[in-house]
């Protein structure tokens, strides 16, 4: 019988993941990708929690669609910008974005 | 007359004004404005001095200067004013004459020189300040016009500024009289804390009531500071031989006969402070014996003709403030008086005989007995002036101070003032042997000066001669007055010749003359083998006792080396305070901005510890 706590761990491998990816990856889309991993595990958490303690209700739900449309704008925002980054100095390497540095 | 009083300082100050205002360019009417505006001040003064003999009383009239107030309620006025006691009126006399004396022959002297009208305006100056200090009627205004006879001092000492000598004489006269004068400021503002007034007369009753005796000894004692910087009592003498870089007749008139005996004056005006603690009178009488004795000494070996007269000076303004100490302020005044009368000469003589030389070295001189005879013979009856010879008028006075010296029981000052004797009459007679008698040494052709430099030197000769018989008894039983008729309106002190002082003071005189001539002049015992057997004495003389040397090196090592430990605490201690604040500060900045890599991933990595260590830190 799969419980909660399957969905859970499922949750926790996916944060991982992005976050393993966010900190590693030099690819500017890479990053964003983690980013989105991570927000879709806190998804997964939290239809999972809507479903299993409170099964009348649907916040978790109503959140998740929230934060999908909220996801939807941040990647569209972070794409904006790597293009214009990438139009005025030709990289998409994270690492080698460091005008504003001191 | 009194109500003209005012007028006596005021018209030398309208010369001085007229002088830089109008006749600058025109050097004659300018000696000639400043010399009829001294005169019309000494007929003033004449006719004040009159005015006082016949009806002796005090005239004080004063404006309020400058009230402060505090909560509707005065806390202090200044007052400006004149005080006009028979004591001033002395005083207004000797100033006016000297003043007037010295313009005439100034005009003969400085002629050719550039800073001819500068010369007199300063004169005129003086003259107005050093009145204005005589008639004054408060410590304040007193200590106003204090200041300014020492700026017109510094100005005339440094009126040859090109010569670095002269300036540095004139910085040193300034800066000395500085260090006396703040502990003479720092005595009127506690007599003024403590007494409520600046006022002589106000003074003079709440002092005589006072008794706590610390309080005076130590005002007394400050105030005094003044008088020993300004009449170049030990320790503040140094400046006064350097003054005489400044023309002769400014050292007649400021540095012999005048501000220097302002020192004496003041001590004379403000009498009651310093008589009220025997201890004060003390430290008076024995400061001033030592610095008669201690300049006498110095005389006798100096070179230079000017120098000799200068510490001739110092030690007769020591004799005074011996007469003082020991309590008696007639006899100190006195000797003031004919002082100035035969010192005046003595450097106008000089004054005259440098004019004619060119040189100021005894020893470039010799035989200017019959080129010059006016000169030498009025330089040398005020010499016997100087050196006591009866009836002469420094007989008179020195006779007068030893005898009040022994009178008072001062034993050790009566045989001290009994050897300066015999030293001064060695050494002024050492100069004239040496300067204008026997052979011309240095092949100069001296000649007579003209009548304006002559003149003044026959009138300060007369008076040289008789102004010490007003204190006599004959002058007594013939008027019914006396020297201390001028002072006090009490019954004259009956004059009184103690026969065996005056012997005894006549013999030292006579001695010391017969020395000079033995050695000097009849050559018996040689100058030059005397001063090889006593080679360490001669030298230490010869070096004014090493005074000017101690004192720059305290100044160079004490000063200075306060200087580099204040310079370490401000630049090391406390700039090291504030500038270590600041580089600490900017070195952990630079440390601190390592942390910002500005890669977003370790950016990144951070936030994701924080977090996972504040929800561990949570759960638990």
């Amino acid at each position: 019988m799969i419980g909660l706590s399957h969905y859970l761990l499922v949750a926790a491998a996916l944060f991982c993941i992005g976050v393993y990816s966010v900190i590693t990856k030099k690819n500017a889309i890479a990053v964003l990708m983690g980013i989105e991993f991570m927000l879709n595990a806190i998804n997964i958490n939290l239809v999972a929690f809507n479903h299993f303690m409170a099964p009348s209700q649907v916040i978790g739900q109503v959140f998740a669609i929230f934060i999908i449309g909220v996801a939807a704008a941040e990647v569209s925002l972070g794409l904006a910008i790597i293009l214009s980054l990438y139009r005025q100095r030709h990289l998409v390497a994270i690492d080698e974005m460091d005008i504003l540095k001191w | 007359m009194d109500q003209f009083t005012w007028l006596i300082p005021t018209l030398p100050l309208i010369a001085f004004l007229i002088i830089v205002g109008i006749t600058y360019r025109f050097k004659l009417l300018s000696a000639i404005v400043a010399t009829s505006f001294s005169l019309g001040s000494l007929f003033l003064a004449i006719s004040i001095l009159i005015q006082k003999i016949q009806s002796p009383k005090t005239t004080e009239t004063f404006i309020n200067w400058l009230t402060l107030t505090a909560n509707q309620q005065t806390v202090l006025t200044l007052q400006m004013g004149y005080l006009m006691d028979p004591l001033a009126a002395v005083m207004c006399l000797i100033v006016t004459l000297i003043a007037t004396l010295v313009l005439l022959y100034s005009i003969g002297y400085m002629k050719g020189d550039d800073g001819f009208s500068r010369y007199f305006a300063y004169i005129s100056l003086f003259t107005f300040s050093m009145l204005g200090l005589v008639i004054s009627n408060n410590y304040f205004q007193t200590f106003v016009f204090w200041e300014l006879v020492g700026l017109c001092s510094y100005l005339l000492i440094g009126f040859w500024f090109f010569k670095p000598a002269a300036a540095d004489a004139s910085k040193k006269a300034f800066i000395t009289n500085r260090w006396a004068d703040f502990g003479f400021l720092v005595g009127i503002i506690g007599l003024f804390t403590h007494f409520g007034t600046f006022n002589f007369a106000e003074l003079s009753t709440v002092i005589s009531l006072h008794q706590n005796t610390l309080v005076l000894l130590i005002l007394g004692l400050l105030v005094f500071l003044g008088p020993m910087g300004k009449s170049a009592m030990f320790p503040f003498h140094v400046w006064l031989p350097d003054a005489m870089e400044g023309p002769t007749p400014i050292s007649a008139l400021i540095h012999a006969a005048t501000m220097v005996a302002a020192g004496i004056y003041l001590v004379a005006r403000g009498y009651i402070l310093f008589a009220s603690v025997d201890s004060v009178m003390i430290v008076i009488a024995y400061i001033g014996g030592f610095t008669a004795l201690f300049a006498a000494t110095i005389a006798l070996v100096q070179r230079d003709i000017k120098r000799i007269l200068a510490f001739s000076t110092l030690s007769q303004l020591g004799y005074m403030m011996m007469a003082l100490g020991v309590g008696s302020m007639t006899s100190g005044m006195f000797h003031l008086t004919t002082h100035a009368f035969f010192k005046a000469l003595l450097f106008l003589g000089a004054g005259s005989i440098i004019h004619a030389v060119h040189d100021q070295d005894i020893f470039n001189m010799g035989g200017l007995v019959k080129k010059m005879p006016i000169t030498v013979w009025t330089f040398v009856i005020g010499s016997l002036a100087l050196s006591g010879i009866f009836p002469l008028a420094g007989f008179w006075s020195k006779d007068e101070i030893l005898t009040v010296t022994l009178q008072h029981h001062f034993m050790g000052l009566f045989i001290l003032g009994t050897l300066v004797a015999f030293l001064t009459a060695f050494y002024m007679f050492r100069l004239i042997f040496i300067a204008l008698f026997g052979d011309n040494r240095s092949g100069h052709h001296a000649h007579e000066s003209s009548w304006t430099m002559t003149l003044p030197l026959l009138i300060l000769a007369i008076l040289s001669i008789i102004a010490g018989l007003v204190n006599t008894p004959w002058f007594y039983q013939w008027t019914g007055m006396s020297f201390s008729t001028f002072l006090f309106f009490k019954e004259p002190e009956v004059p009184v010749i103690h026969w065996s002082i005056a012997v005894l003071s006549s013999l030292a005189a006579m001695s010391g003359i017969l020395f000079a001539w033995i050695i000097y002049s009849k050559q018996q015992i040689s100058a030059d083998k005397l001063a090889q057997r006593f080679k360490g004495a001669h030298t230490l003389l010869l070096k004014k006792y090493y005074i000017d040397e101690i004192y720059g090196w305290l100044f160079n090592k004490g000063l200075l080396g306060l200087g580099k430990v204040f310079n370490f605490i401000d630049h090391i201690l406390i700039d090291g305070l504030f500038d270590g604040t600041a580089t600490l500060i900017r070195s952990s900045g630079v440390q601190l901005r390592l942390f910002q890599t500005g890669r977003l991933q370790q950016y990144a990595l951070v936030l994701f510890i924080a977090i996972a260590a504040m929800t561990i830190w949570g759960v638990r």
